[in-house]
C-alpha cells in the first residue's frame, strides 16, 4: 500500500511529455531583464546602475530586512536599464536589463564539475551562505530558504521532508533532476540536515517516477539517515501538508507552519541550489525549465538563467505553435497564464505550458448542482462550494469562520467541478478580503 | 491583432466532467430498470415513461422560454432524469392526462419555482408523485399485475402489492406465515416478478444500476448504504422481537421503492446533503421513518414520504454538520 | 341557535378577551421609548435605503440625525438639500450646504485607442480580473470593463457601453451615493462637483506611468507632459505621479486646457460646439 494523504485530492492527466529527454542548457541570450523581485519577502534594491559592467553570480539587488532574497546575475554584461516590466505574475516590477556579454562568472564560483561531498561550513555558516546566494525555495512558491532555516526559540525541528513529488501534471524538471543530478541533490540534503541539526529526511516521490525511484534509492545507501518514499500518484500529492500527512502522518495545525509539527520542507531544486551554493559557491541564478506542451515539436528540460525571456524557451522547443492559446508560467493546476512571451524566466519557473486553443478557454458556467464533488475534492476538508457562493456575497465574516484561509489553492474544486464554476476564483477574492479585515481588525 | 493569449485564473485545465455527463450516466444507470419494467409491464410502461420524459422537458422549454425568458437549459439533462424518475414511481396503467399533470407538478412547482436546477428544496419527481398520490389515490393505488406485454395499458388487471399485502394481512390478524405464502418468493421479488410501480420492481436492474453509479463516480456509497442499512437493522429489531408480526428484513428491502429510493430518488444532488458525515444521517433518517411509516402508519409504503421529510432537514444538516477540517486544532491554542 | 354554537361563541370571545389583556399588559412592560421625531425624519427621508449617507439604511441614519448636536458632516445624498431642510425644520437644526455630485469615471481608454494585450477569460468580476493581471490592455490603471460599478449601482443609473467597453453615467440618476467609488477595484470612479447643464470638465485618464510607457498603452492616456498646468490660469490643475488632475471647485470651465492636451486626455462634456477657425483657401488658378 502506496502512501498517500487521506482526503480529497483528484487526478488530472499526467502529460509528462518530457519525462524523459535529458536536460540540455539553453544559450545564453543576447540580453536578460531581472526581475528584483523573485521571492515572497520584500522586493531586492538594486545595488548596480545603468551603465556598469557585471560578472554572472554578482550581486545586483540587495534584500532588504529579514524575509527576503539577493538577486544575483545570471550573464555578464553591461547594465542597460533599470525600469519595470511585466513579469511572470501578470503585474509590473521593477528589472534589471542587462545586455550580454561574453559569459565571464565572478572568481569565487568553483566551475569544475567534481561532486564535492565533504560539508565545511558550520550550520550557522550553512544558513548564512543560502541568504548570501538568494537562495529560495524551488517548488514555486519561492520562500526565502534561509527563513525556513532558521528555525525560532521554542520550535524543534526533528526531520527534513524533501518533496520530490511533482504532482502538477506536465512538469518533470524536478523528476529529470533527481536522475542526473542524483549525488549533488543528496549531498544538498545532507547540507540542510546539518543546517537544521537533524538526523532524518525523507525524500518523497510519486510512483510515476519508477526510474528516479530506483536510482535515488540505490544513492541513498551512500548517505547518512535519508529515506526515499514512494507515493501514490495523487495531486496534490506535493503540497506541503499533504506531503507531511503522507509521509509521517502528522497534520500541520491550521494556520500554522510544517515546524509547528517538527518539520521543514524543501523541494529537491532547492536542495540542488543549496548544494551549488555551499559547495561551489555558486548563487542562484539559473534553474531547470520544463518547455512543453502537445503541439510542440522540441519540448524538454533546459537549464536556464534567470532573466531569459521565455521567448528563448519557446524558440528551443521548436518555436511557437500555430494553434497557441495560452502561456502558462508553472503547473496547469496553480500556474499564472502570461500575456506576453518577453516575461523573464525567474527563479520560481519551474515550467512553461504551452496549451493549443482549444484547451485553452473555460467551461461555460451553470448553476452549481450541489454534487459535491468539489467537498470530496478539497485535500483540507474545506466546502468550496460554500466558500464560494459567501465571497459572491460579501458574507465574509462567515466565510472566515468557515477557513476560507486554510484554502491552498491548489485548484481540486475548480478542476472537478461539472458545472464549471469558477469556484477558486470566488475564493481567492473571499480570501484576500478575510486576510485583510484580519489584519485591520488586528492593528485596532 | 489575431493571436491574444488567452489569460485566466489558474487551474487551467478541467476534468472531463459536466453537468450533462452525470445526467446521462444517471439515465444510463437507469436503462436496466426501463427494461425491466417493460419486461413485465409491457406497453403501459413505454408510454407511461415517454410521457413523463415528453411533458417534464417540454415544461422546462415552456416555462424558460416563455415565462421566465431566461437562456435554456433543458439540455443539461436533468429535466429527463426527473421525467424518467417520475415514472419508475408510477405504475404502467396510470392514464396520460394524470402523468402530465404531475410532471407539471414536478417542473413548474418542485423545480422551478425556487429557481430552476440547483434550487429546489424536495426531489422534483417525489413531489409530484406525492402530490398525484394525494390527488389521485385510486389510479396511484392500482397496481397492474406482471404479465410482460399481456399487461395492457389502462385496462392493465391488476391486484395488490406484497408491501400491501403484508400490512393489509397483519391489521387483520392474520399470522405471517401464512401470508409469505400469499407474497411472490425472495427471488421472484429480487428479479422484479411483482406487483409495484414500474422502476421498483427489479431489485437486480436496480442494483446494477448502483454498481455503473459508484464505478463512474456519479454517487457515493453513504446514502444508499445508509438507507437500506437502516431499514435492515431497525426491521432485524422489530423482526426478531416478534416474527409473527412483522416481515422480514430481507422483504422490507425488496419490497416497495426503497431500492429505488435509496439509489436513485435519496441520492438526488441537490435534495441530499454535501458532507459524508451528513449523508449518513440523512440516509438512516429515510429508512428510520420509511420503517414506521410502513409498520406503524396508515400507508404501506413510506419510503417517498420518509425522503421528502429529509430533504426538508438538508440544510440544516448542511450548516451545522461540517467535516472535519485538516489539521482543526482540537484543543484551543 | 343551538348550545354548541352559543358556548363556542362564548369560549372564543373569552379566550379572545383574555389574550388581548395579556398582550395589553405585555406591550406596556416592554415598551421601547423611542424619540417620535425618529419617526418623523424617517418619513421625511427618501426611504431608498441605499447607504449614500454611511448609514445602514434611512432609519438608522434618522436616529443619527436626531442624536446629532450639529448636521456637519451628515448628508442624504438621494434626497439632497430639500430632505435635509426638512430634517433640519423638524429638529430646529440648521442644514448644511452641500453641493449636488455626479459620479464620473476617470478613463476614456476605448479598444480602439486601448489596444487588448491579451483575451481575459475568466469570470466577469473587476476584482477577479484586478487580482490575476494587469488586465486586457497594458495600462495597469485602466478600466477593466467587467461592470463591478454597474452592479453596485441601486439606483439604475449606469450601464455598461457594449461598443467602448465603459459604464456610462446617467447625470440624471445619479446620486452621488458613492456605491460604484467603493465598489471600483481599481477606485478609478469619482464624485465630482455637478455643474450647470451637467457640464463637466475632467482628465479621463488614471495612469501613473511615464508618458512613454503611458502613451504606449494608450493613445490618449495622460503622459504627465504638464501642458495643461501651465496654461490653467486658475490653479485648478495639479500634476502628481505623472498625471494631471483638475479640482472641480476651482475650475471655471475655460476649456483651454482641453485644447492644449495632445493626447486629447481631458474631456468636456455637454458644452456647445466651438466655432470652427475661418480658413480662407486661395486656389492657385492656372489659366
Amino acid at each position: 500500500m502506496l502512501k498517500t494523504f487521506p482526503a480529497g485530492g483528484v487526478h488530472p492527466p499526467e502529460n509528462k511529455l518530457t519525462a524523459n529527454i535529458p536536460i540540455e542548457y539553453l544559450p545564453v541570450p543576447e540580453s536578460v531583464t531581472i526581475p528584483v523581485s523573485q521571492h515572497i519577502g520584500a522586493p531586492a534594491v538594486p545595488v548596480v546602475n545603468k551603465g556598469d559592467t557585471v560578472k554572472a553570480g554578482q550581486l545586483i539587488a540587495a534584500g532588504k530586512g529579514f524575509v527576503t532574497a539577493n538577486i544575483h546575475s545570471s550573464v555578464s554584461g553591461k547594465v542597460s536599464r533599470i525600469d519595470t516590466i511585466i513579469d511572470g505574475t501578470g503585474f509590473k516590477q521593477t528589472s534589471i536589463a542587462i545586455d550580454v556579454e561574453g559569459d565571464e562568472w565572478i572568481e569565487t564560483i568553483d566551475r569544475s564539475k567534481d561532486i564535492l561531498k565533504e560539508i565545511k561550513l558550520t550550520p550557522e555558516e550553512i544558513t548564512k551562505r543560502c541568504l548570501e546566494s538568494g537562495i529560495v525555495g524551488l517548488g514555486g512558491a519561492t520562500f526565502p530558504s534561509h527563513v525556513k532555516l532558521s528555525v525560532p526559540t521554542g520550535k524543534k525541528c526533528d526531520i527534513l521532508i524533501i518533496n520530490g513529488v511533482e504532482c502538477e501534471p506536465y512538469l518533470t524538471s524536478d523528476h529529470r533532476l533527481m536522475l542526473e543530478r542524483g549525488e549533488e541533490l543528496l549531498t544538498g540534503i545532507t547540507i540542510l540536515m546539518k543546517a537544521l541539526k537533524v538526523e532524518k529526511a525523507m525524500v518523497g516521490i510519486e510512483n510515476n517516477k519508477p526510474d528516479a525511484l530506483s536510482h535515488l534509492t540505490k544513492l541513498v545507501s551512500g548517505f547518512k539517515g535519508i529515506s526515499v518514499i514512494p507515493l501514490k500518484v495523487k495531486y496534490p500529492q506535493g503540497a506541503e501538508k499533504q506531503l507531511i500527512k503522507a509521509l509521517i502522518n502528522r497534520e500541520v495545525p491550521s494556520g500554522r507552519l510544517p515546524l509547528e509539527v517538527g518539520a521543514v520542507v524543501h523541494n529537491v531544486g532547492t536542495a540542488f541550489a543549496v548544494y551549488e551554493a555551499v559547495q561551489k559557491n555558486k548563487p542562484l541564478f539559473e534553474r531547470v525549465v520544463t518547455v512543453t506542451g502537445k503541439s510542440l515539436t522540441k519540448p524538454g528540460n533546459y537549464v536556464v538563467r534567470t532573466g531569459t525571456p521565455i521567448r528563448k524557451l519557446i524558440e528551443a522547443a521548436g518555436g511557437m505553435p500555430g494553434d497557441t492559446g495560452k502561456i502558462v508560467n508553472g503547473g496547469p493546476m496553480m500556474g499564472k497564464a502570461v500575456n506576453n512571451i518577453d516575461v523573464p524566466v525567474v527563479k520560481g519557473m519551474s515550467g512553461v505550458i504551452l496549451f493549443p486553443e482549444k484547451e485553452s478557454s473555460r467551461q461555460v458556467v451553470q448553476p452549481c448542482i450541489r454534487c459535491a464533488k468539489c467537498v470530496s475534492a478539497c485535500a483540507l476538508n474545506l466546502e468550496p462550494y460554500l466558500l464560494m457562493t459567501l465571497s459572491e456575497k460579501g458574507m465574509f465574516e462567515r466565510a472566515e469562520a468557515e477557513r476560507i484561509t486554510d484554502c491552498m489553492e491548489c485548484g481540486s474544486c475548480s478542476y472537478t467541478c461539472p458545472a464549471g464554476r469558477p469556484l477558486l476564483d470566488y475564493i481567492r477574492l473571499g480570501k484576500s478580503t478575510v486576510i485583510r479585515m484580519a489584519r485591520e481588525r488586528n492593528l485596532k | 491583432m489575431s493571436n491574444l493569449l488567452n489569460v485566466s485564473p489558474s487551474p487551467h485545465t478541467h476534468a472531463k466532467d459536466s453537468t450533462q455527463k452525470l445526467m446521462l450516466d444517471v439515465v444510463l444507470a437507469l436503462v436496466p430498470a426501463f427494461i425491466a419494467s417493460v419486461f413485465y409491464f409491457g406497453m403501459g410502461a413505454i408510454i407511461v415513461t415517454v410521457t413523463s420524459v415528453v411533458s417534464c422537458v417540454l415544461f422546462e422549454y415552456l416555462i424558460q422560454k416563455l415565462v421566465l425568458k431566461k437562456p435554456l437549459s433543458i439540455n443539461d439533462g436533468s429535466a429527463l432524469v426527473t421525467g424518467m424518475l417520475l415514472a419508475f414511481n408510477l405504475p404502467s396503467n396510470i392514464p396520460v392526462s394524470i402523468i402530465i399533470i404531475g410532471s407539471f407538478v414536478s417542473i413548474a412547482v418542485a423545480k422551478m419555482t425556487f429557481g430552476g436546477l440547483g434550487s429546489n428544496p424536495f426531489n422534483p419527481a417525489l413531489v409530484g408523485r406525492v402530490f398525484m398520490l394525494i390527488s389521485f389515490p385510486v389510479q396511484m393505488t392500482s397496481w397492474p399485475v406482471p404479465m410482460g406485454f399481456a399487461t395492457g395499458y389502462t385496462d392493465a388487471v391488476t391486484g395488490a402489492t406484497p408491501l400491501s399485502i403484508i400490512k393489509e394481512g397483519i391489521k387483520n390478524g392474520e399470522s405471517l406465515t401464512k401470508l409469505l405464502g400469499d407474497i411472490p418468493s425472495p427471488a421472484q421479488m429480487f428479479l422484479g416478478e411483482m406487483g409495484g410501480s414500474m422502476g421498483e420492481v427489479a431489485a437486480a436492474a436496480l442494483l446494477l444500476g448502483f454498481v455503473y453509479l459508484l464505478i463512474r463516480k456519479v454517487i457515493t456509497w453513504h446514502i444508499p448504504v445508509a438507507v437500506v442499512g437502516s431499514i435492515v437493522i431497525f426491521t432485524s429489531v422489530l423482526w426478531m422481537s416478534n416474527p409473527e408480526e412483522n416481515a422480514t428484513p430481507m422483504f422490507h428491502v425488496l419490497a416497495g421503492g426503497v431500492l429505488l429510493g435509496a439509489i436513485f430518488m435519496a441520492t438526488d444532488y441537490v435534495t441530499s446533503p454535501m458532507v459524508p458525515k451528513a449523508m449518513i444521517i440523512y440516509g438512516c433518517g429515510i429508512g428510520i421513518i420509511t420503517v414506521l411509516i410502513r409498520v406503524f402508519g396508515a400507508y404501506p409504503e413510506g419510503v417517498s414520504f420518509a425522503i421528502l421529510i429529509m430533504n426538508a432537514f438538508v440544510p440544516l444538516m448542511n450548516t451545522y454538520i461540517k467535516p472535519k477540517r485538516f489539521g482543526e486544532e482540537v484543543k484551543n491554542g | 341557535m343551538s348550545s354548541t354554537v352559543i358556548l363556542t361563541i362564548i369560549s372564543l370571545s373569552v379566550l379572545a378577551l383574555v389574550a388581548a389583556v395579556i398582550l395589553y399588559f405585555v406591550a406596556q412592560k416592554f415598551k421601547v421609548i423611542e424619540d417620535p421625531r425618529i419617526d418623523e425624519i424617517q418619513e421625511a427621508l427618501p426611504a431608498a435605503n441605499c447607504g449614500g449617507c454611511g448609514f445602514a439604511g434611512c432609519r438608522n441614519f434618522a436616529e443619527a440625525l436626531v442624536k446629532a448636536e450639529t448636521f456637519e458632516g451628515l448628508n442624504c445624498p438621494v434626497g439632497g438639500a430639500p430632505v435635509m431642510a426638512e430634517a433640519a425644520k423638524i429638529l430646529g437644526k440648521e442644514a448644511p450646504v452641500t453641493e449636488p455630485q455626479v459620479a464620473v469615471l476617470l478613463c476614456n481608454g476605448t479598444p480602439d485607442q486601448r489596444p487588448s494585450t491579451s483575451k481575459y477569460d475568466g469570470p466577469q468580476d473587476c476584482r477577479i480580473t484586478n487580482n490575476l493581471y494587469i488586465g486586457e490592455s497594458d495600462c495597469s490603471y485602466g478600466c477593466l470593463g467587467n461592470g463591478d460599478c454597474v452592479r453596485a449601482c441601486t439606483f439604475d443609473a449606469m450601464y455598461m457601453d457594449q461598443v467602448t467597453n465603459l459604464p456610462v453615467i446617467s447625470d440624471e440618476k445619479c446620486v452621488a451615493c458613492g456605491a460604484c467609488v467603493k465598489a471600483c477595484p481599481r477606485n478609478i470612479i469619482e464624485l465630482r462637483k455637478k455643474a450647470k447643464k451637467d457640464r463637466k470638465i475632467y482628465v479621463a485618464c488614471s495612469n501613473c506611468d511615464k508618458g512613454g510607457p503611458a502613451r504606449k498603452a494608450c493613445k490618449v492616456a495622460c503622459i504627465g507632459c504638464n501642458k495643461c498646468f501651465k496654461v490653467c490660469e486658475f490653479g485648478a490643475i495639479t500634476i502628481e505621479n505623472n498625471l494631471a488632475y483638475i479640482d472641480a471647485a476651482k475650475c471655471t470651465f475655460c476649456r483651454k486646457c482641453v485644447t492644449e492636451c495632445p493626447t486629447n486626455a481631458i474631456i468636456e462634456l455637454n458644452f456647445p460646439p466651438r466655432k470652427p477657425k475661418v480658413e480662407v483657401k486661395e486656389e492657385v488658378v492656372n489659366v
